[in-house]
């Protein structure tokens, strides 16, 4: 049976620091259709802008002169929201390594970005390939409210 | 985002208003470096009330900043965080390196 989707939106965003933003803005306006509290909204801001960033950041980050974009697929369904985030730049050589807290190629960061996204949101997933890119998918289940 | 720095009773004060992301940690570190430098300041101030969001580009130019100052024997005091904010400076084990006060005016006043 195929899983129904009920509203998706796919947006293509120029590889730059100032559009980080604009993601993120564009992700809280798509999950404000979910039954969703200000804090869980506020935690897939956070996880969105970390893979943004880490594509704008990493990805891309060795060829700032080139026009380069970066996907960003948000999908709605009854039971979740997912987000995926593509980049066809660099790619990550070891996610495993990547993956573990304070890892980072750059003194200044912390080496979090995956903690965040992996704490706040239901499901991760990361694929890369050495010079192919990396895609983040990253799922928030809708738990039916019974407050109502 | 905005920052605006100035010195009071030897310390530095940063009012920060805005998203503290990877753009705004650029603009963050630009200012509060060259105001480091200029003023040879100590301690840091940091005034969070304008700041709405903060992820790991943001938290790494805070602890880049204490790294620099803690060299020296300085602190970074904060003001005025958001719940959200701080939620996001605990997960991260950040308030075991800041100090936080009530106000601009505590802290002067209590450091």
């Amino acid at each position: 049976m195929e899983i129904q989707i009920k509203n998706q939106i796919k947006l293509a965003i120029l590889s730059i620091n100032e559009n980080v933003g604009f993601a993120r803005a564009a992700t809280a306006a798509f999950s404000a259709q979910a039954d969703l509290t200000l804090t869980e909204i506020d935690e897939i801001k956070v996880a969105v802008s970390e893979a943004v960033s880490n594509a704008v950041i990493h990805g891309y980050g060795s060829e700032p002169h080139k026009q380069n974009y970066i996907e960003l697929v948000m999908n709605l369904y009854q039971d979740k929201l997912e987000f995926i985030i593509i980049d066809y730049g660099y790619g990550i050589a070891n996610i495993e390594e990547a993956r573990q807290p304070s890892f980072s190629s750059d003194p200044e960061r912390m080496g979090l970005g995956f903690i965040f996204m992996d704490s706040f949101m239901d499901e991760l997933e990361v694929q890369s390939k050495l010079g192919q890119g990396t895609t983040i998918r990253m799922v928030k289940l809708l738990v039916p409210s019974t407050e109502h | 985002m905005k920052v605006v720095t100035f010195m009071k009773q030897g310390i530095l004060v940063v009012r920060l208003e805005g998203e503290l992301d990877v753009c705004g940690a650029n603009e963050f570190r630009t200012s509060v470096d060259e105001a480091l430098t200029a003023t040879g300041a100590k301690h840091i101030l940091l005034n969070m009330q304008g700041v709405s969001f903060i992820d790991s580009s943001g938290l790494g130019v805070v602890l880049g900043r204490y790294k620099r100052i803690a060299q020296l024997g300085g602190k970074i005091l904060v003001v005025h965080l958001e719940p959200q904010i701080k939620r996001i400076f605990e997960l991260a084990g950040l308030m075991k390196i800041l100090t936080v006060y009530q106000s601009e005016e505590q802290a002067l006043d209590l450091l």
